[in-house]
């Protein structure tokens, strides 16, 4: 059978939780971790009586994501209450906002493969979380700490075409929401969560395909994979002339597969209408424009900075400023170095791996910007080899000293001193006569012989291009 | 001693005089309500902690301090939440439900020193205009016990009308407060929509909802809504504004003041007793020096269908809480267990919800879906805004309304409760002040010719109540029926 030029459309409904103290609407600690049910009061249990009441902060929150994604900020938005039941949620509806939120048309852009992307922002608006229920065969048990914890939900327009795509975007939101601290953007433990509605149609149809929503998502690895099986599943449907339905459907991501959850003949009818129990949220300019004057330097404009700042090549400045800590430590090195290419090899290669390696994050790395912006100008001033900052580089994580320290204590400083140098090459050609013999016959290949035996009688400090130099001249003298 | 017909300013006086105690005042109601309340059902459940607070507050007179109502004793309506007090809204739902915090008005009351004698009967989930519809059976009409109290506050109107407490605590959704108290022959007061905290008061219809109380006179009403008045930071919707000292500046001289009557109130069919009232009502302020014009409400005639869409659309989300997950009844799935989740709230919802709180929640889940929420709640919603800019046009050509509460005073038990328009119709005068938020009020101004009480409403504008409590007051002297009890009590 012949296969059509498919292309899907893809959206994204990113839900981060907003770093807030308290819950959305009471008082409650949104402490992760806390034993079950302690996080609770009348107002997050649903008790009889109980009235929400908007925390502050949250909206604050909300407004800084809102500006950092293009967003307008409505002057006037309202929380909605979508009605629906499931045992841990307490209220039996849960308070959102519906067709006034907080944020709208906005855009975010980020790099894929070197090219820039441009993708709209729906909208992106305040709610409450719900509960969490385990299920333990015969029975379920419900808790309630999460139950009230705000949220905003961010809105891709449907404009991203592929899983990669989709992916680089998510992790871009979730980028910029932790160098605003809006969100720690922590996937594992549910601080972000990230839903893909995905489509596919003919290249060039007019409209949209008939779309699934994919949920239970937990990684960016796991947002391309389960979009490149549910493109698939979908074209072989098509292919194969079978329907595809309007559906929610789970990945599973030990099978890699997505299996339906409900369809449409389930779909609920969530009945949004205001809360009557909320006043409007009001949203002045001078608000606005304190929000949007506390906006640190995004993510994208530092990187293109970078580039034209500190001549870095693209691939430098993202990896650079893919997360605030490591830009700010980054800028600190190179005031102190001046040299951005050789810091940023630095931080790009050795830090990094050893961040990594040890799980680590830059805020808590024990070399610290000066130490490394130090190590950097002892090797352009040669005072010690690449090879030996590297040693030098290893001693500093686990000691967190100083690189002149080290290099002090340990004796690495480099010797560039032709006479002593001499003196180290005649002290090993005198040791090796027969070598010595060997090599003038003709067995030229027993210099590298000659080199490592003076780099053993240096203690490796000397100098290589010296060496080389001096050791060259008395055997071919 | 007797004080079953004293206001709350002459039993203040008796205390801050110490010639009673606030324990000898309080021991007096619960022997009153154990001896006479069996019958007339206006209790769900007297408090335990009573006497415990009297000896408090009592020990606080002795001590030489002060609250506005120390050593009172007050009932409070069984849909506010009191700490450590079953709370139940009337329901089998939340039958044994002991809530661990008090609503905002419970605690107001409690820091002036008022002693709680118990908990009062009303129409379930506050959703009735007659009392019967309490899973605790209904309340009857002290004056006339084969005549229904009036609803939903009918428990919180009976007492104060039988001497069983002397001012209780009730709340307005749409007449809950005005009507049983009209059926009752005491003074009703709700407030303006966000004068009282609704924190802790079982919801209803959140937009409508409103606590407030019930009294032998207008000086009580006007001290006990000063007490339960106020910002309250645990619900947004209460205003910021400064509460006046009302019952300290009631001015019973109404020159200069003009009273509106509605036209369209008068159209309607007015039993002849409240006919009667009203031209005495009218004839009453005109003596006390108002003057008297006819204004327009033109879409009054629609109060009703918009509050019912209102009401029961904002009742279905939120009763949505009572499922039997966390608390309030559970079906018996040791015995049958459940088939599904479906079945589990199906069972918990159909066997803990009455009739009519069942027929709410389907009506206002109707309104609320889709394909029909622009027909119905949408709608109702620019009907809402349309009336309200009617009264405050009304209120450019008056300082206050006056017309009647019901169109019939109380009726018999049973006569309307199978007809549920019938019952609803009884709402037709007291709905729009909910719909608006503007404060109403009735008053006690005689009877009908078979002996039950017939009273008056008087309406203002938003935060305006003073001159309810003015008019209120002016009426209140010239019909001078308040120090009487029924026969039997």
């Amino acid at each position: 059978m012949a296969t059509k030029n498919w292309e899907s459309v893809i959206g994204l409904e990113i839900h981060a939780q907003l770093a807030t103290k308290s819950k959305m609407f009471s008082s409650d600690s949104t402490a992760f971790a806390a034993g079950d049910n302690e996080n609770v009061s009348p107002v997050s249990l649903g008790l009889p009586g109980a009235l929400p009441v908007v925390n502050k902060q949250a909206v604050e929150l909300s407004i800084k994501m809102g500006l950092a994604l293009n967003c307008e900020i409505r002057e006037v938005s309202r929380f909605a209450r979508k009605n629906y039941f499931y045992p841990d949620l307490p209220k039996g509806y849960q308070i959102s906002q519906y067709d006034e939120p907080l944020c709208e048309e906005g855009f975010v852009e980020f790099y894929v493969d070197g090219e820039k992307k441009k993708i709209r922002i729906e909208r992106a608006h305040m709610e409450e979380d719900a509960g969490k229920s385990t299920h333990h065969g015969g029975h379920s048990l419900i808790n309630l700490n999460r139950a009230g914890v705000p949220l905003l939900e961010i809105v891709s327009g449907p404009d991203l075409r592929t899983p990669q795509e989709a992916a680089e975007y998510a992790r871009t939101v979730r980028q910029i929401l932790r160098y605003l601290d809006v969100c720690d953007g922590n996937l594992e433990e549910g601080s972000m969560r990230c839903d893909c509605n995905v489509s596919i149609r003919e290249v060039g149809a007019p409209k949209f395909g008939t779309k699934v929503e994919l949920k239970n998502i937990n990684s960016f690895r796991f947002v391309e994979k389960a979009l490149e099986y549910e493109i698939q599943r979908q074209i072989d449907c098509k292919e194969s002339g079978e329907e595809i339905f309007q559906e929610t459907r789970l990945y599973d991501s030990t099978k890699n597969k997505t299996f339906s959850m409900r369809s449409k003949e389930e779909a609920h009818d969530y009945r949004y209408f205001v809360d009557p129990d909320l006043l409007a949220v009001r949203v002045n300019e001078a608000w606005v424009s304190k929000v949007r004057e506390s906006l640190p330097e995004l993510p994208l404009a530092r990187a293109e900075r970078f580039q034209s700042e500190y001549e870095l090549p693209q691939y430098d400045a993202l990896i650079l400023t893919q997360e605030k800590a490591l830009a700010d430590y980054f800028e600190q090195a190179v005031k102190k170095s001046s040299q951005p290419k050789a810091t940023s090899n630095w931080v790009m290669t050795e830090l990094l791996r050893m961040l990594n390696e040890e799980k680590k994050e830059i805020s808590d790395s024990p070399i610290s910007s000066d130490h490394l912006a130090e190590l950097v100008l002892m090797i352009e001033k040669k005072e010690i080899s690449g090879k030996m900052a590297k040693q030098v580089f290893q001693e500093m994580w686990k000691t967190s000293k100083s690189p002149k320290d080290l290099v002090k204590a340990l004796g690495l400083s480099q010797i560039t001193d032709e006479s002593e140098i001499e003196k180290i090459v005649d002290k090993v050609l005198a040791a090796n006569e027969k070598a010595v013999e060997d090599y003038r016959s003709g067995k030229t290949k027993l210099y590298g012989f000659f080199v490592g035996q003076a780099m053993k009688e240096s203690k490796g400090q000397a100098s290589p291009e010296t060496l080389n130099k001096i050791l060259k001249a008395r055997l071919d003298s | 001693m007797e004080f079953k017909n004293k206001s709350v300013f002459e039993l203040k006086e008796l205390l801050e005089k110490k010639t009673v105690t606030s324990v000898e005042m309080t021991k007096y109601f619960l022997d009153r309500i154990e001896s006479l309340d069996q019958d007339l059902n206006a209790y769900i459940q007297v408090s335990d902690k009573a006497l415990d607070e009297a000896k408090k507050a009592d020990d606080k007179i002795q001590a030489g301090e002060k609250g506005r109502l120390l050593g009172v004793p007050v009932g409070i309506k069984d849909l506010l939440c009191t700490r450590g007090i079953q709370t139940t809204a009337a329901s089998k739902m939340l039958e044994g439900f002991v809530p661990p915090y008090s609503a905002t008005v419970v605690e107001k009351l409690q820091s002036e020193g008022a002693v709680v004698l118990g908990k009062l009967n009303l129409d379930e989930f506050a959703m009735g205009s007659s009392n019967e519809n309490s899973y605790f059976g209904a309340v009857k009409n002290p004056w006339n016990k084969e005549y229904v109290s009036g609803g939903s506050s009918g428990g919180s109107a009976a007492a104060v009308a039988a001497g069983l407490a002397p001012v209780t605590i009730g709340t307005d959704t749409g007449g809950s407060i005005r009507q049983p108290a009209s059926f009752c022959g005491v003074v009703g007061m709700k407030p303006t929509y966000g004068r009282v905290s609704r924190y802790g008061i079982v919801a209803f219809a959140s937009s409508l909802d409103q606590a407030g109380p019930l009294s032998r006179t207008v000086k009580d009403a006007a001290l006990i809504s000063e007490v339960i008045s106020g910002f309250d930071e645990n619900d947004s919707t209460t205003s910021e504004r400064s509460v006046p000292q009302w019952s300290a500046s009631i001015n019973e001289s109404l020159k200069g003041k003009k009273v509106g009557l509605v036209k369209e109130y008068f159209e309607s069919k007015l039993h002849e007793s409240v006919q009667e009232q009203m031209d005495r009502a009218i004839e009453f302020v005109k003596e006390a020096g108002a003057e008297v014009v006819e204004v327009s409400l033109s879409l009054s005639r629609l109060a009703i269908p918009v509050y019912y869409m209102v009401a029961t659309s904002e009742a279905s989300s939120n009763l949505a809480r009572y499922d039997g997950v966390r608390y309030g009844y559970r079906s018996n799935f040791d015995e049958k267990p459940a088939s599904s989740l479906d079945d589990f709230y199906e069972r918990n919802r159909g066997e803990g919800f009455g009739s009519e709180v069942k027929r709410r929640i389907m009506l206002g889940t109707y309104a609320l879906s889709s394909g029909y929420y622009d027909a119905y709640y949408k709608k109702a919603g620019q009907i809402r805004r349309l009336l309200a800019e009617q009264f405050q046009k009304a209120f450019e050509k008056c300082d206050v309304l006056m017309g009647p509460v019901t169109a019939t005073p109380a009726f018999k038990l049973g006569d309307r409760i199978s007809d549920p328009l019938e019952m609803y119709l009884n709402d037709i005068f007291t709905t729009s002040a909910n719909l608006v938020g503007i404060p109403g009020m009735s008053v006690p101004m005689g009877f009908s010719k078979e002996g039950l009480p017939v009273g008056v409403q008087l309406m203002s504008s938003s935060f305006s109540e003073q001159v309810l409590f003015d008019v209120g007051s002016a009426l209140e002297q010239r019909a001078d029926i308040w120090k009487g009890l029924p026969n039997g009590y």
